[in-house]
């Protein structure tokens, strides 16, 4: 029998017998098919797929949806749900929009104002949840709906922008140098991505530091894998919870904003079915929804996998809508199937484990 | 009588009740004429009934229908099922596609729906043993279908949205000559009447229940968690297909993209309403079924008060968020502790008046 120090020193053994946490291989296995996934379009499609814009504007069309998804994430490792982010994203198009134009407003102050409206919805989220104990299905889902009702109050024709500011802004490109393809002329076009990429890509790196190296990361991971406990280790599962949807709300304010700057238009069917795919995003890319699992950059994968999978079946001739949604629903329906034999074989075999190495592998712990 | 107090106030229909009380106050504070029945006479030349009322009941009736499905599943499950709205879409397209093979008779009409039935049933079984061999969140599992169902119909309707003209399937979805009662209306109800018999005389409300409170104890007692939970989806989609079949004909043309749009919603928002607790365990068919009118309730007030339709959304909104916060638990602990405080003080104000 051995006791805790050997188990420390005697490094080899147990490598082999702690191979890898159930975050990481989720996430490797989505990583793994998304570049497999890519390589085989570039192979037998080419065309496009050889093209770094085309590969770039998966960001450039879904950054919204990243952000949206990476908020959900931090709110899926807690054990929750948020299906709000998409009538957010509808109403705070449509608000910024109807200030720029109408009231004369500025930039600054739609930024402003797309913040306020996310906060406002994570404020109300997390009170209602995670103080007042009401499920967060119903919760947000009221918020779903009250933002798409919103929607339609603030204005029920679609706007465009016309700021001038907001133009210049809407039309920023930033130039990546070296990366680029040849037009059919023979000139050398540079690849381009928009600024609400670097505000995705920048979310993304926050929030995986967040979840890695900080104590509300910790929490939250804690609380998902088993929340009484959390609470018995002396964690605050209210306010954590709290904050994971404030900062779902605000995340879902700042996605709003980077798609008017995409898209330069507020209509009620924005963004529409948005939480759905970033839900998706999330369960691809290792989350669980039970909890305690998760990453975001598997959220990341997860997001660019749904997305090439649908560019690759428009390049294979089937450009039928329902197809999309069809091979969507299979790609959903293998992962789905693939984490839960994971899973099961992982439970299975960690039961025959020595008890403190079980405990290493148990749910609150894996990262 | 204190007694009589708790055990109401300890019942999950008391929530629907009243959130339903609590419109009907505020209609006939607005107007009177809200609750209006009168005798019309329609196209056909049958003399019908309407009225808000009626149109409440009769507008609400797929959605009550599927959430008796609804709330087995999350009372067996512990989670939802949001592919509903799109099985009834899948449901109402093969319903479609069989009637427009064949001249539209009573037995064609009987066939086509037992044909839908079984589709929907092997959709709902698909999501059925995903939740429950595979173990997977009901939200997560059907996920799939969600995504996929609408376009799975669009693909049986061959892209388009052909419509059923005839007058046996106006009399499901509308009148039958010479019953002044809308036919959805008495559907729903025979449809209620037969699942509560089963109910009644099988064990199968309290096995779902006892699978959903703990399913290790039901597995230790002999009930096969598996097997209760593949019999809740395949309730659900005998549940669906009616729904299905019923908009379609009142409707007469099958639309995959707008068939019960958001109906997956108000579905689960009734069973929550309802007093059934969405994380699983205890539940009750009556309170779902009452939600639902609640929430047909609440939209035909809010046209009644010339809402716009798209606006109407955000005000459900709030008046749910209401609804739920007044049942939860926080809430009703505050509640419990307020009412005795004040009954307390009450009595120790009471006994110095007493012994002065």
């Amino acid at each position: 029998m051995k006791n805790g120090k050997d188990l420390l020193t005697v490094k080899p053994e147990k490598r082999r017998r702690e191979p890898i946490s159930n975050t990481n291989l989720l996430m490797s296995i989505t990583v793994c098919t998304f570049i497999g996934m890519y390589v085989l379009a570039m192979i037998v499609w080419k065309g496009g797929f050889l093209n770094p814009q085309q590969f770039l504007d998966l960001f450039n069309n879904n950054a919204f949806l990243l952000i949206i998804a990476c908020g959900l994430t931090m709110v899926m490792i807690s054990g929750g749900i948020d299906i709000s982010g998409g009538g957010i994203t509808a109403l705070v198009t449509m608000a910024c929009v109807v200030y720029l134009e109408d009231r004369g407003g500025t930039v600054i102050g739609s930024m402003l104002l797309a913040l306020v409206i996310g906060i406002g919805f994570g404020l109300v989220h997390g009170i209602l949840i995670a103080y007042m104990d009401i499920q967060p299905f119903i919760v947000t889902l009221a918020g779903m709906f009250f933002a798409r009702g919103m929607v339609t109050i603030v204005s029920i024709a679609p706007r465009t922008a016309t700021h001038a500011d907001f133009m210049k802004i809407k039309q920023m490109r930033i130039t990546l140098p070296g990366i680029g393809y040849y037009g059919k002329t023979g000139n050398f076009i540079p690849a381009q991505i928009e600024p609400g990429v670097i505000v995705a890509v920048t979310i993304v790196i926050i929030i995986a530091v967040v979840l890695k190296w900080t104590r509300f990361g910790r929490n939250l991971y804690a609380i998902g894998g088993h929340s009484s406990s959390a609470l018995m280790l002396g964690i605050n599962v209210k306010r954590t919870r709290f904050f994971a949807y404030l900062i779902a709300g605000i995340l879902s304010g700042i996605a709003g904003y980077v798609y008017l700057m995409h898209t330069g238009a507020g209509d009620a069917a924005n963004a529409t079915q948005a939480e759905m795919q970033a839900i998706a995003s999330n369960i691809i890319g290792g989350t669980l929804l039970t909890g305690g699992v998760g990453n975001v950059i598997g959220t990341l994968f997860g997001m660019l996998s749904l997305k090439t999978i649908t560019n690759i079946v428009i390049a294979s001739g089937l450009t039928k809508p329902y197809y999309q949604s069809i091979t969507t629903g299979l790609m959903l329906c293998f992962f789905i199937l693939l984490q839960s034999v994971i899973l099961a074989i992982r439970e299975r075999g960690s039961i025959k484990l020595l008890l403190p190495e079980w405990m290493r592998t148990g749910k609150s712990k894996k990262k | 009588m204190g007694n009589g107090l708790k055990k109401i106030a300890r019942s999950q229909l008391i929530i629907p009740l009243i959130a339903l009380l609590l419109l009907i106050v505020f209609n006939l504070i607005r107007d009177i004429e809200f609750f209006s029945i009168t005798v019309k006479t329609d196209n056909s030349g049958n003399s019908v009934l309407s009225g808000n009322l009626i149109s409440i009941l009769n507008g609400a009736s797929a959605v009550a229908i599927m959430s008796i499905g609804m709330t087995l599943i999350t009372s067996s499950c512990k989670g939802q099922d949001i592919s509903v709205a799109a099985l009834a879409a899948i449901a109402g397209s093969v319903f479609v596609s069989v009637l427009r093979s064949n001249e539209i008779t009573i037995p064609v009409i009987i066939i086509a729906f037992l044909f839908c039935t079984v589709i929907a049933v092997l959709f709902s079984l698909f999501n059925g043993v995903l939740v429950a061999v595979f173990k997977i969140q009901p939200m997560i599992a059907t996920l799939i279908l969600f995504s996929a169902g609408r376009s799975i119909a669009y693909w049986i309707n061959g892209g388009a949205t052909p419509t059923v003209q005839s007058p046996l399937l106006a009399s499901i979805g509308g009148f039958i000559p010479g019953i002044p009662i809308p036919t959805p209306i008495i559907i729903m109800v025979i449809f209620l009447i037969l699942i509560s018999l089963v109910l009644r005389f099988t064990n199968l409300g309290l096995y779902t229940q006892v699978v959903g409170i703990n399913e290790g104890t039901a597995h230790l007692n002999g009930i096969n968690p598996v097997w209760i939970k593949l019999i809740a989806f395949i309730i659900s989609g005998i549940c669906v297909a009616t729904a299905g079949c019923i908009t379609v004909c009142r409707i007469g043309l099958i639309n995959h993209e707008t068939l019960l749009l958001d109906a997956e919603m108000d579905v689960i928002l009734s069973v929550a309403i309802g007093g059934t607790a969405l994380s699983g365990g205890k539940f009750n068919l009556y309170g779902s079924v009452l939600g639902a009118y609640v929430i047909q309730a609440l939209t035909v007030t809010l046209y009644a008060m010339k809402v716009p339709s798209a606006a109407v959304k955000s005000y459900k909104a709030i008046v749910i968020i209401l609804i739920v916060l007044i049942s939860s638990p926080v809430v009703r602990s505050f509640t419990v502790k307020a009412y005795k405080k004040l009954f307390k003080k009450q009595e120790a104000k009471e006994i110095p008046v007493k012994a002065s």
